[in-house]
């Protein structure tokens, strides 16, 4: 065991891959010796080599695309985006090609590339750098997607995406890159594999479905509950394609009430999804309608009111309120 | 024009190795063979066949305006660094290296032009009156905006990379049908018609590489679109070197497109106006878009969110500092007897309020309302926003209330 940050975390799983792994190799803007604006490949460059760890153009769209052809020559390509905001210009080729190649060639061809985006908000910044456009690629069949939200999940999850042989988005906290953790890099990896939800903490009165950046602020708010004598299960999607509605779906018939909560906006939003199968799934134990706490609707707005926007631990005790209150 | 100034040789075998050994010792901060210069480092002015005559039109009162612009802007780059150092900004983009590249082109352009900048061009936006406490107001996180642009046809800063590429050469083409409208419509012969207007618009080096920008080159080429792509090639996107995204001088691109690319010394301010006043000209004439490559280095850091220790050499920034836009006009304006320590005390004590204004109006700077966001979302009524906007009171209410009852207890 050892303690780390979860950036720290991503960069020794790289590390790990690239040691393992002769024909993984990293692509992105400014990752060589800058290391990424997040100093998530610190120090790959030096060890690996600029074959292995390449400062690709200002592209996007170049990125992704050139990723899908080495993948279907072999090679497994694990992408940075700078930002949430700047995945755009690469969307076209994530949605419409990454995606898509399995299926188009009657399962003939795999593209196991891996893309690494830092997402959410919370960090102060400016416009297109505190998004959470999950929902969007959650949409598009044939990627899969996943976020850490601590440092051992975040070591194994890069590895088991690598290895996966569909295309995988990793969603990375950006505002817990400093969050630390213990990492068990000795283990074997996950103990389930990364598309599994966690139970982070037991409860018995109602279930809060968190992920990626919020699930230090659902166990706080189940904390505070617990003050009120409520006891809050704490689930920690981990995979947000797909779902794992099993573990959901028992938690609910346990304790009978479901708050999603997520920063992205509420509408379209995976929220929203959970909420649908939940309701299919186990209608008879809820004792009250699922609720859904989110960003609004409207772009993320400015830094200075971001924390009006971003759902805190007070949002989600009004939400236990509300489950409550029926 | 502008072929005589484009390397002919760079598609050849032998000319294309020349060439990379040319930009490699470009890129120590030799000047390019190839590259439009009158105002060299060390004060003296030179000749071009083709720029000298638009260099002749600038007398000494302009000159000394194109000095005191490059002064202010960067007195007010040195202010806004420290505000963000205060934390009184998120983050600031410093343009410091950049001014004669961005004085001399925005002083090219004429009000009934449009601009399309990126996020660093703040000496830009003071040609064009931009309120330079309002430019703040987005790196202050208030506004993802900050000024209008109707009032200066200077367009909000975009900051994802080259997507305004693309909007530049529609709005031109807008342009040009308007004023195809008005030819119809016989406005020319009466008289009453608009003066003729062009677009300008800023991209990096590392934006180069974004297929916005090929697009737009195509947009504009094939409809002849009246517009100016006026690359700062600064050197680094980020930490990743100009030969990463191009391996020719960018001016050159153009000639693949079909139109004139031509490569400035962009700490030249002279040269500089000169150039964009040549493509300014000719893309208001109905001669279709022109590319400008300024030449040019960023002296500092990227924002002040980076560290260029990590990945150049600060022998390389002393190299560029050498070739100063300020001084080298300083030089030739106190040579010529164009100006004398009297104007570059005044040029400094003006820098000094200028940044007194700019720290006043920061403080001052109202917080915004998350309400606001609501309320600019759409246009028109909309029954999410507004069911929405119904819980967020409904909840603040329930806070406002905890705080007094809290007050009322102490
Ligand atoms: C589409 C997109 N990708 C990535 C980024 C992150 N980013 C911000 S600035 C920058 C480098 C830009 O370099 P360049 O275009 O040369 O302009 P400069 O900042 O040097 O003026 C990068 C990669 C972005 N803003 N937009």
């Amino acid at each position: 065991m050892t303690t780390m940050t979860i950036a720290k975390a991503i960069n020794e799983g790289l590390r790990a891959t690239l040691s393992n792994n002769p024909k993984s190799l990293l692509m992105g803007e400014d990752i060589g010796p800058l290391g990424g604006v997040y100093r998530v490949t610190d120090g790959l460059i030096a060890e690996f080599g600029a074959d292995r760890v390449v400062d690709t153009p200002l592209a996007e769209s170049g990125i992704v695309g050139t990723a899908i052809g080495l993948a279907l020559r072999g090679y497994l390509p694990i992408c940075e985006i700078q930002f949430d905001g700047f995945v755009f210009p690469g969307f076209n080729q994530i949605t419409t090609q990454l995606a898509k190649m399995h299926s188009r060639s009657s399962g003939n061809l795999t593209v196991p590339v891996v893309i690494r985006i830092p997402y959410g908000g919370g960090i102060g910044s400016i416009e297109h750098h505190s998004e959470s456009p999950e929902a969007l690629f959650a949409h598009t069949a044939g990627l899969r997607i996943i976020t850490p939200s601590n440092p051992h999940d975040a070591y194994w999850m890069i590895q088991q995406a690598v290895d996966c042989q569909d295309p995988v988005i990793v969603f990375e906290p950006k505002r817990r890159y400093w969050l630390k953790g213990e990492v068990d890099t000795e283990a074997a990896g996950l103990a389930e594999n990364p598309f599994k939800a966690h139970v982070v903490r037991e409860g018995t009165d109602a279930t809060v479905v968190v992920y990626g950046p919020l699930v230090p602020v659902a166990l706080a708010a189940a904390n505070a509950a617990a003050e009120d004598g409520r006891s809050v299960e704490v689930i920690d999607l981990r995979s947000i394609s797909p779902i794992d509605f099993d573990t959901i779906e028992a938690s609910v018939k346990k304790t009978g009430r479901l708050i999603v909560a997520h920063e992205a906006p509420t509408f379209g939003g995976i929220g929203g999804e959970i909420a649908a199968r939940i309701s299919e799934r186990a209608f008879h134990s809820l004792e009250a309608p699922v609720i859904r706490v989110g960003g609004f609707h409207m772009p993320y707005p400015v830094a200075k009111v971001e924390e009006d926007y971003l759902p805190d631990i007070d949002r989600i005790l009004e939400a236990l309120d509300r489950t409550f209150a029926y | 024009m502008g072929a005589t100034h484009l390397p002919s040789t760079e598609f050849d075998g032998t000319g294309l190795d020349d060439q990379l050994e040319a930009e490699a010792e470009a890129a120590l901060g030799e000047p390019a063979a190839e590259m439009v210069q009158l105002l060299g480092p060390d004060g003296t002015l030179g000749t071009d066949s083709v720029f000298s005559k638009y260099a002749e039109r600038l007398d000494a009162e302009k000159l000394r305006g194109f000095y005191a612009d490059m002064a202010a802007i960067r007195r007010f780059d040195q202010e806004a660094t420290a505000l963000q150092r205060q934390g009184q900004l998120a983050l600031w983009v410093p343009l410091t290296g950049q001014e004669a590249a961005q004085i001399g082109s925005g002083r090219a352009s004429q009000p009934q032009d449009y601009i399309f900048p990126t996020y660093r061009e703040h000496g830009v936006a003071l040609t064009r009156n931009v309120d330079l406490a309002e430019l703040l107001r987005q790196f202050r996180g208030i506004s993802n905006g900050g000024w209008n642009p109707k009032d200066t046809n200077f367009h909000l800063y975009t900051l994802v990379l080259a997507a305004q590429t693309p909007h530049a050469v529609g709005y031109a083409m807008g342009i040009q049908r308007d004023q195809r409208l008005a030819e119809a419509n016989g406005l020319a012969e009466s008289g009453t018609a608009e003066p003729k207007a062009a677009v300008m618009v800023y991209f990096g080096d590392g934006a180069s590489s974004e297929g916005d920008v090929h697009e737009s080159m195509v947009f504009a080429s094939s409809y002849n679109a009246p517009v100016v792509f006026f690359c700062q090639n600064n050197h680094w996107a980020i930490s990743v070197p100009t030969a990463v995204q191009t391996r020719i001088p960018l001016s050159n691109r153009a000639k693949g497109y079909g139109f004139p690319g031509i490569r400035v010394d962009g700490n030249d301010v002279i040269a500089v106006h000169a150039v964009t006043e040549w493509a300014l000209e000719h893309a208001r004439q109905g001669n279709g878009p022109v590319l400008i490559e300024a030449f040019t280095y960023r002296v500092g850091a990227h924002t002040t969110a980076d560290d260029p220790t990590k990945y150049r050499e600060s022998s390389e920034e002393a190299l560029w500092r050498a070739k100063d836009p300020l001084d080298r006009l300083e030089k030739y304006l106190r040579s010529e007897g164009m100006a004398d320590d009297a104007f570059f005390e005044q040029v400094a004590a003006d820098g000094n309020e200028l940044a007194a204004y700019i720290r006043k109006s920061t403080y001052e700077s109202d917080t915004p309302d998350i309400r606001t966001a609501f309320a600019n979302t759409y246009v028109e009524a909309h029954p999410l926003v507004a069911e929405e906007l119904a819980w967020f009171e409904e909840y603040s209410a329930g806070f406002v209330g905890e705080d007094t009852a809290e007050g009322a207890g102490n």
